[in-house]
């Protein structure tokens, strides 16, 4: 089937995705794994024809959505009260000034957002659709994860702001 | 970034940041088990498999092949293929007790059936193609006690490891299929021991992806 050779060849894709989401290196692989199987067990759902990396970002949303539920079952996954990192402390601005500590301390609502949008450079209207909520949302969570990174990052120079360091 | 409103220069350094920090993995080699899971298809879940293999072994039992409608295969599987399979669809399912000894314990457990069985016996590491050793037991077999490994991949799907020894045979034979009922089974014989993988979630040629990987270490001395 045409849809397996293309999807092989979006796995480095997915991957990168996937490592931005949730950080660490073999639960980024998992993730990229139990889409795949899902995506797999799920084609028949795919229309041929139709943007395919984007239609595989969806799935893999939909099952990390499920492993945060299923590790918090009882947690709910509003995201004023699911903040999934501690609190950012003022005193500990320099420790943030590392853009990707910054990203885990987004909930992971804005974090999807921020990555489909800034990262994968899906439309407002592709990100609204791989994540199922409306376009106002979309816009409305890219603007806190923003105004978040800035709080975050705050203090330091524009250009430092920025920069990787690894 | 794409025509959405007027993407700002602060959005499009962020963008860029993101970039040159995640990009990088667009360059890595892709994991072989990321690859196998891409092209292994799934199949019926393992829970009906103990009903249907019932059913399948009553009625051979019964009526023997001919009522079937197949031809009694030339070179009848031996005997412990169709142990494996009832092995794998009584244990496969155990949500609480899958094994007896955990994966933790491996050292502990790879003691203790090799000296049941009355030879080395050892767990093949799977992680290549997605399977990790969830832990192992110990089952009576025809001749002898028999082991069984059990892997799980990330996703859930289980596959056992039947193995049976016996110092009166020693062979080598290639990896042969055999579908019993809703299990799909990978066996072969490698000096004493007979080895037959089992599955009942996975295609038949994803299955043999996984017992190539466990025949070609189980070979190595």
């Amino acid at each position: 089937m045409q849809e397996r050779e293309l999807i092989v060849a979006l796995i480095p894709r997915l991957r990168r995705y996937a490592r931005a989401l949730v950080g660490d290196r073999t639960a980024a692989d998992d993730l990229v794994q139990d889409t795949l199987e899902r995506a797999l067990a799920k084609l028949h759902l795919y229309r041929p024809g139709t943007d395919l990396r984007a239609w595989l970002l969806t799935v893999m949303h939909n099952v990390y959505v499920n492993q945060l539920r299923a590790a918090r079952p009882l947690a709910p996954l509003e995201e004023e009260s699911a903040e999934l990192a501690r609190p950012a402390r003022e005193a500990d601005a320099l420790e943030l000034r590392d853009l990707e500590r910054a990203l885990r301390r987004l909930p992971h609502e804005q974090r999807e957002v921020l990555l489909l949008v800034a990262l994968e450079e899906l439309s407002y209207a592709e990100t609204a659709q791989a994540l199922g909520v409306p376009i106002g949302t979309v816009m409305s969570r890219l603007f806190r994860a923003r105004e978040k990174l800035r709080a975050m990052l705050d203090g330091l120079p524009v250009a430092s702001r920025l920069r990787v360091v690894k | 970034m794409r025509g959405d409103g007027h993407p700002d220069a602060e959005l499009k350094a962020l963008s860029a940041a993101l970039h040159e920090l995640y990009d990088p993995v667009l360059a890595e080699p892709v994991p072989e088990r990321l690859q196998a899971a891409a092209k292994g298809p799934r199949t019926r879940p393992v829970a009906r498999a103990a009903a249907l293999l019932a059913t399948g072994l009553a009625i051979g039992a019964l009526a023997g092949w001919q009522l079937r409608g197949e031809r009694a295969p030339v070179a009848p599987a031996p005997a412990f293929v169709r142990s494996a399979a009832i092995a794998h669809a009584t244990y496969a399912p155990e949500v609480r007790h899958p094994v007896e000894v955990g994966a933790d314990q491996e050292t502990h457990l790879v003691n203790w059936l090799s000296r049941r069985l009355g030879a080395p016996v050892r767990a093949p590491k799977l992680e290549e193609v997605g399977y990790s050793l969830v832990g192992g037991r110990l089952l009576p077999g025809d001749s002898g006690p028999v082991a069984q490994f059990m892997y799980q991949c990330s996703a859930g799907t289980r596959v056992t490891l039947y193995v049976r020894a016996d110092a009166r045979e020693s062979r080598e034979t290639a990896l042969r299929y055999r579908a019993e009922g809703d299990v799909r089974l990978f066996y072969w014989m490698d000096r004493q021991f007979g080895y037959a993988l089992a599955s009942a979630d996975i295609g038949r040629d994803g299955l043999q992806t996984v017992a190539e990987a466990a025949h070609r270490q189980l070979s190595e001395p």
